[in-house]
């Protein structure tokens, strides 16, 4: 039985202690329900269970009743191909993103590539060019990521003056988290035997843009992979098939899909998406660069705008938080506006560069509260507020936007973003 | 021979099998030659430039038919990045980013239009037209002249205004 004691609020506007159902003794006993045999057409059955049921899919699809799940795209009015697709975060839950919902950027469209005909080239500082062909790759030994990629320029619309009122995922969901399996990158740049003065290295795709940039050789080695794979089943076309480098907590640009190449250099390329795009202007009139990391931020995806409350009474605050430089340590929820916070309970498996989910109870008390999530990581960075941010780096910076996000819920339920 | 040596010599020996089993070493020799024609990368200093040369005299005809339609008259925006015309400084709120404000290398101008642009037509402009239609944004930008001559010799040399504009932050 619940105890008026553990249904005390351990902070402001209604938060509950996060072990509220993981206390023992706090289960939900089963009705047991015991009675005569009825006869056949007396018994209850469900109208799906009447008529046999459809034919297998070669390939799944969501519900019927899911198709408002979806990427909300934007694309450049002159190039189809040229835009940004959104997860819809606020609909999702868990870690994991599905693999047809996973955020998109294109500089020019998703290309049509036939593995066959797609080979990756390593050359520059090494002591042998080599080219590898996609079945040569899908020999060799591999390991699997779970991490988040984040778009540098996610979350871009909160440095405007007034906030933002449109969905969660259609405003911060150029991020995503999944497996990706593959080749460790060092295996390859190993066999090509790396020069002493290699520092760079500079990664470009088989798109029709060819887009390129330069990542410091140093992370390469690191923890980066050749990804073949996404949650399972080889990666789709718009996320890079049938090869994609994947750089761990790190922007989501240098995570170049349709990767064919791999230059070996002691410098950077200036490339323009390094020098004229996904660096941050400062009021000073210097722009920050190479801001590889993506630090630390998480979201309250439930409830958050769009959403309803119909009733006073208990609800689960849940989210996602993530840094780019580990794991998550804690996440604390506030829902008066950050007067009072509590700790949130992290959902195990809490991995390093990864989407991380969390949960609290609260009890809505039917009054207007601002609900915000503020994660730190095990570094001990915290995810600052937006004043914070905003001073530190002015708010013509783009780029890199990770302050915390607050929700107003009003005393009708509904739910509006807020600058608090 | 003490435990260290023996151990020492153990793992030389052993060390070629480990790599030999690291991975299957499927990775395919390929000549210099074939690394050039794969090799698409321009450095600021003027490495992968390809020979060639263009004024902003013809740079004008390139961008009016291959680049006016989505970034405006003149470079100054449209469905796509202003170029050009810039109002204000980047200190000025709101600050505004072109060419000539923010880009700090004119061969990343070069390299980014022989890589991507037009967005219709990708690969459609010769060496030529790349170089005029580099002069001719450099040119609108007031970065050089509308008779200077811009090669693989000259392009790196044009000194962009914001060539000290930016802050390395991973310092390496």
């Amino acid at each position: 039985m619940k105890t008026k004691q553990d249904l005390t609020p351990i902070a402001g506007g209604g938060l509950l202690d996060r072990r509220l159902f993981l206390k023992k003794g706090l289960t939900f006993s089963a009705v047991v329900l015991s009675s005569d045999a009825l006869a056949n057409s007396d018994l209850i059955r469900p109208e799906s269970s009447k008529i046999a049921g459809k034919p297998f899919l070669n390939y799944g699809v969501p519900s019927e009743y899911e198709r408002q799940t979806i990427r909300w795209t934007m694309a450049n009015s002159m190039a189809d191909g040229n835009g940004v697709s959104w997860t819809p975060l606020q609909d999702l839950e868990g870690m994991i993103t599905p693999n047809g919902l996973h955020f998109e950027r294109h500089h020019n469209g998703v290309p049509t590539i036939d593995p066959k005909q797609h080979q990756l080239l390593i050359h520059g500082m090494v002591n042998q060019s080599l080219l590898f062909e996609v079945e040569d790759l899908l020999r060799y030994p591999m390991t699997s990521l779970f991490c988040f990629i984040e778009c540098g320029g996610n979350s871009n619309a909160a440095w405007r003056k007034k906030p933002i009122q449109t969905k969660l995922g259609y405003f911060h969901g150029m991020a995503s988290c999944s497996e990706w399996t593959g080749v460790p990158l060092r295996l390859l740049l190993n066999e090509a035997k790396i020069k002493g003065r290699a520092k760079w290295l500079i990664a470009e795709g088989a798109d029709a843009s060819l887009m390129n940039i330069s990542l410091p050789l140093e992370k390469a080695l690191d923890d980066c992979i050749i990804a073949l794979y996404q949650n399972g089943e080889r990666i789709r076309p718009e996320n890079g098939y049938p090869l994609r480098l994947i750089v761990p907590g790190w922007e989501g640009v240098l995570n170049v899909k349709w990767l064919r190449r791999l230059h070996l250099t002691n410098r950077p390329v200036m490339a323009r998406n390094e020098t004229s795009k996904y660096t941050e202007l400062m009021p000073s009139g210097k722009a920050r660069q190479f801001t590889f990391v993506m630090e630390a931020k998480s979201l309250i995806t439930q409830p958050s705008f769009g959403h309803k409350l119909d009733r006073k009474g208990f609800y689960e605050i849940s989210g996602l938080a993530w840094s780019g430089r580990g794991k998550i340590k804690k996440v604390e929820v506030s829902a008066d506006g950050g007067k009072t916070w509590a700790q949130a309970q992290l959902q195990d498996p809490v991995l390093s560069r990864c989407f991380t989910r969390f949960r609290i109870p609260w009890q809505w008390q039917g009054k207007t509260a601002v609900l915000k999530s503020r994660a730190t990581d095990e570094t001990g960075y915290v995810q600052p507020e937006r004043d914070a941010l905003i001073k530190a780096r002015g708010s013509h910076g783009y780029f890199h936007y990770n302050a915390i996000v607050s929700w107003k819920i009003n005393p009708e339920g509904r739910i509006s973003h807020v600058y608090a | 021979m003490c435990m260290r040596k023996v151990l020492f010599y153990f793992a030389i020996l052993i060390s070629p099998m480990i790599q030999a089993q690291d991975s299957p070493q499927l990775g395919q020799k390929v000549s210099q030659k074939l690394v050039e024609k794969w090799n698409s990368n321009i450095f600021p200093n003027g490495e992968g430039l390809p020979i060639g040369k263009g004024t902003a005299v013809y740079g004008k005809k390139v961008y009016q038919q291959y680049c006016q339609s989505c970034h405006g008259t003149d470079g100054t925006g449209a469905s796509a990045d202003e170029l050009a015309g810039a109002q204000h400084d980047l200190t000025d709120n709101p600050p505004d980013k072109t060419i000539g404000t923010y880009w700090p290398y004119a061969t990343t101008l070069f390299d980014f239009t022989r890589r991507a642009m037009p967005l219709d037509k990708p690969n459609s402009l010769n060496t030529s037209q790349l170089y005029a239609v580099t002069a001719y944004l450099l040119y609108l930008n007031n970065i050089i002249g509308e008779n200077e001559i811009m090669t693989e010799k000259t392009l790196p040399q044009v000194k962009m205004p914001n060539r000290d504009g930016f802050i390395n932050i991973y310092k390496k």
